[in-house]
């Protein structure tokens, strides 16, 4: 089902409209200093890109994806470190940019659920063998 | 196992199912909304990008005046379908300064040719630095920036037929 | 003609159904407590002979239901075979110029035809019952026939009154529309009829279990006969799970595996379930314990296969793998889905405090091994679940939130991996009842592996990441320990299904190698280059050669020639495209991959700037491969386990011939 879903992706959806503007160069370029590089990567990975469908900005191949990644490149290798970029971005597009939620009335729910479903899974296991037991 | 117990993979799937009714029949709002609205426009100063025509600054917003500011691209295909209504509204006396998205100074002079020119201002934004200053997620978009500078009103997507009293109407609001 | 010859076998097939759940349900009533449960209880007085003549009617017409509906779908691809632009759905979907394997492929590459596709296996899957099983219990056989008739009457009502494959076209077609070449791909033909299999497994382990909730008798029979309908379903998703990540990772051109999507994530929850059931199934039919449990997980794995369905159908979620989506086509699954399911919970909350306990067991013990295979595959999925639908969630309060692979992978992988080390140990683990430091014994060599191999790697590798490391470390310690259970054994003797067990759990730990080191060791070069300059990229040296200009049936492409080197081996020539399709207008990219022994080189070629250098893209991904043969192998130990099962189970002679019992 989902090659079939990936077919009428390039078949049918509309092309992301290209501009004849060459691409900024930290868009494919990578940072010269590797550990800046892999903090880079690593907040590109978890940005949203805005006008695709459901990637992050570090696997697309939209203009758009392209020229956020050369700014989070930039101000990284500027100094900047990625929880700055990521807190401008969040303050501009809200929770919604990125992929990893941040921690708030809304999401709160989300990042208690796993502790919830562990808990209650333990609890009807663990009663289940003192039960058996007796 | 206690009786309650047994009932609770029922309430479970109940919720589930009300989420699945609730995603299926109120379709999620996919358009992606700046934050900034309410908020003064942020600091920024783009060049001109063809000759004649000022770039766009942030002080060029505050001057008492309510204005629109448009971004939009020449390579856009929906900025075509909006180009009527800009015209309209600048008949209108409503003022519009545009950022250009990744374009270039030819391309942009054929579409203005082409299309009607609305703009008082172009600013050249080639990286989308501006766009993304401004929390915008795509062209075309139109920000109602009130006389203090502020941001009073985001619009998605091509302004049609209908959206045009509504912009008017956050113009005079903003005033 | 034809195409009407269809439609009436399906209109046949829908009466069948219909009859098949009527008998079921009378002859089950009228039966209430004068049904003969076991051999010799002839206690047949008129209410008893009436309903064992309306039970006998039901095993015939079971048959007769998935023949006709078999019939129907033959039809159906006759229609396209013959190319026949009357139909209309072959006008819309077919081409009198297409090669023959993507003709008769075009019959359920559609909606209305893979609709008809999962009803005919769900038929004949009915039919097999009727045929087959000999050992259950005959009111509890009944019932599961009965369950199964209901099930697919919904999706024949769906196929009659609102996706007829069969309709006609007045006037005909000159010519079909669907000679589309990005179609016509074999993973493409094969891979929705994977997954559909697998659903319909799970739709009949969902049928056996309501068919043993009516009857109250959940036991050890019950289990053998859910059995192979699990195994099989679980081996046919792994398939599709396997095939649908790496179609992705090269299709998609950058070089990731899974991405945490919805429509992904909708393949994985029946998986997480259908693994769970087939743990605690093995329970049930050994060791007569975890009945409740056993019956909630069948419900829950096929209602996971209809979320996953209703996903991905109803695009509710917005996913890279976008689909061509309906909203009426989602509401009739959303309701077929609440029917079904909530009918079925209903059930077990009634019914299920009647059923007797299970047999008990010790916390250390294989079974307490398989609880906790249980728990954790459970919250695993419940995760999933939550966090694939939370942006509903979200948006209903108000908000807009992204749940991605950082939420997923923290949340999930600590939980994976102690599932895992579960995993690892359950197999060495005494049924009933175990030492604990026996256990730890057995443990000895299989925990000192994965100790020396996370120190070798840290001090090899210190940068590769905590959960990097502690992957490839247990990844070691699992594939001891899960051949563990082969030692000094007479392999001769050893039945085919432990052999089964065997296999896939090694697979489990080769494919968690290769996803650990695939995130700690993948080497990533971007660079722009003109021809002939060379780019370093792990222990390789890439040179770019130069361009070309390529031609397909709908396509025009710029196709790089890179030549590949590493140390002192002869030359590999890759040759990733750029290709740019006219209608609609798109440009994707078509990666090039080199496979090694120990990983793949993943090359795709990007845009031109200015300055007339090209982009590269460089993925050295040492081991990648591993994350796909793990899964073929845990396949190929379920399909082992599958062979070995049944075959065991035909060499036993039937306890209870129950069937001739009533029917006489």
């Amino acid at each position: 089902m989902r090659m079939l879903a990936l077919a009428l992706l390039f078949a049918a959806a509309p092309a992301f409209a290209q501009s004849n503007v060459p691409q900024a160069e930290l868009a494919w370029k990578q940072l010269p200093d590797p550990a800046r590089e892999a903090e880079a990567r690593a907040l590109m990975e978890e940005l949203r890109c805005l006008v695709c469908q459901g990637q992050s900005i570090a696997d697309s191949d939209a203009e758009m994806a392209g020229d956020m990644r050369a700014l989070v490149r930039e101000r990284i290798a500027a100094g900047e470190d990625a929880g700055t970029v990521r807190a401008w971005l969040i303050e501009r597009y809200g929770d919604y940019v990125s992929y990893d939620p941040p921690i708030s009335s809304a999401s709160a729910p989300l990042w208690i659920a796993p502790l919830v479903l562990l808990l209650v899974g333990a609890v009807i296991a663990a009663r289940s063998f003192r039960r058996r037991r007796g | 196992m206690r009786r309650w117990l047994l009932w609770l993979p029922l309430v479970a799937f109940v919720a589930l199912a009300a989420v699945a009714v609730h995603g299926l029949y109120r379709p999620n709002d996919l358009t992606v909304r700046s934050r900034l609205v309410g908020k003064p426009l942020p600091d920024f100063a783009l060049p001109p990008l063809i000759e004649g025509r000022p770039g766009v600054s942030q002080a060029d917003f505050a001057t008492g005046a309510p204005r629109l500011l448009n971004i939009f691209a020449s390579w856009c295909v929906p900025c075509i379908a909006e180009a009527p209504h800009l015209l309209r509204l600048k008949a209108a006396g409503v003022p519009i300064d545009a950022v250009a998205i990744r374009d270039t100074a030819p391309a942009v002079r054929d579409f203005l040719a082409r299309h009607g020119d609305p703009y008082a201002r172009i600013g050249d934004d080639p990286r989308s630095a501006v766009q993304f200053a401004l929390g915008s997620s795509g062209v075309p978009e139109t920000f109602v920036i009130d006389g203090q500078g502020r941001i009073a009103m985001q619009h998605v997507g091509p302004i049609n037929e209908a959206d045009v009293p509504r912009i008017l109407q956050a113009l005079e609001d903003a005033r | 003609m034809i195409a009407e010859a269809g439609l009436a076998a399906l209109w046949l097939a829908a009466a069948m159904a219909l009859m098949q759940l009527v008998l079921a349900a009378l002859g089950l009533r009228m039966g209430r407590g004068v049904l003969p449960d076991a051999p010799g209880s002839d206690r047949a007085d008129g209410a008893g002979e009436t309903a064992a003549q309306l039970i006998a009617g039901v095993r015939p017409v079971a048959i007769v239901q998935g023949v006709l509906a078999a019939l129907s779908f033959v039809l159906l691809i006759w229609v396209f075979v013959v190319s026949d632009m009357s139909v209309q759905l072959v006008a819309a979907n077919s081409h009198s110029a297409k090669p023959m394997v993507y003709k008769i492929a075009g019959a359920w590459g559609n909606h209305e035809g893979s609709m008809l596709l999962w009803v005919t296996v769900l038929a004949l899957a009915g039919g097999a019952i009727a045929v087959l099983e000999k050992r259950l219990n005959v009111a509890t056989l009944v019932a599961t026939l009965g369950a199964q008739a209901a099930i697919a009457l919904g999706f024949y009502a769906f196929l009659l009154f609102s996706s007829n494959p069969f309709t006609r076209l007045d006037p005909p077609a000159a010519e079909g529309q669907g000679l589309n070449p990005l179609l016509q791909d074999p993973g493409l033909a094969f891979h929705p009829p994977t997954l559909y299999f697998g659903y319909v497994g799970l739709s009949v382990a969902f049928s056996f279990a309501v068919g043993a909730l009516v009857t109250r008798d959940v036991g050890p029979a019950f289990a053998r006969a859910m059995r192979p309908w699990v195994l099989a379903a679980w081996v046919f998703l792994t398939i599709g799970i396997t095939a649908g990540s790496y179609w992705a990772y090269y299709e998609l051109g950058w070089g990731g595996w899974w991405f945490w999507d919805p429509v992904e994530n909708a393949s994985l929850m029946p998986w997480l379930a259908a693994t769970a059931l087939l743990h605690s199934v093995t329970v049930l039919a050994t060791r007569d314990g975890l009945r409740a449990w056993t019956i909630m997980l069948a419900v829950v794995a096929f209602s996971m296969s209809m979320i996953g369905t209703f996903l991905v159908r109803s695009g509710i979620l917005t996913s890279v793998h976008a689909f061509a989506v309906d909203p009426t086509r989602g509401s009739f699954i959303l309701a077929l889905l609440i029917l079904y399911i909530g009918g079925a919970l209903l059930l077990f909350g009634l019914r299920i405090g009647l059923v007797k306990q299970g047999s008990t067991f010790e916390l250390v013990s294989r079974e307490g091994g398989l609880v906790l295979n249980n728990l954790l595959l459970s919250v695993i999925l419940g995760i999933v679940l939550i966090g694939t639908l939370y942006p509903i969630v979200a948006q209903a309060m108000g908000t807009q939130l992204s749940v991605g692979p950082p939420f997923f992978n923290k949340t999930t992988a600590p939980i994976a991996l102690a599932l895992f080390a579960a995993m690892a140990a359950g197999p060495l683990v005494r049924w009933r009842r175990d030492n604990a430091q026996a256990l730890l014994g057995r443990l000895t060599v299989p925990i000192a592996v994965a100790a020396l191999a996370m120190a070798a790697v840290f001090v090899f590798a210190p940068d590769a990441g905590v959960l990097p490391i502690l992957g490839l470390g247990l990844s070691f310690g699992i594939a001891v320990a899960s051949v563990a259970p082969l030692w000094k054994r007479d392999l001769r003797r050893t039945p085919l299904f432990t052999f089964g067990m065997v296999t896939a759990h090694l697979g489990i730990a080769v494919s968690m190698a290769g996803m650990a080191s695939e995130s700690a060791f993948t080497v990533e070069r971007l660079v722009a280059v003109r021809p002939g300059q060379i780019t370093q990229v792990g222990p390789f040296s890439v040179r770019f050669d130069g361009l070309r200009p390529a031609v397909g049936a709908n396509w025009s492409a710029i196709e790089a020639r890179l030549t590949v080197t590493r140390g002192d081996g002869a030359p590999l020539v890759l040759r990733p495209q750029s290709r740019f399709f006219s209608a609609p207008s798109t440009v994707t990219s078509e990666a090039a991959i080199a496979t090694l022994f120990d990983g793949q080189l993943y090359t795709v070629l990007g845009a031109s700037d200015e300055g007339g250098r090209w982009q590269l893209r460089l993925w050295w991904k040492p081991w990648v491969t591993l994350i796909w043969f793990g899964g073929g192998l845990i396949a190929l130990g379920g399909a082992l386990s599958l062979v070995g099962r049944v075959r065991r189970e035909r060499r036993q002679p039937a306890a209870r011939e129950a069937w001739q019992t009533a029917a006489a």
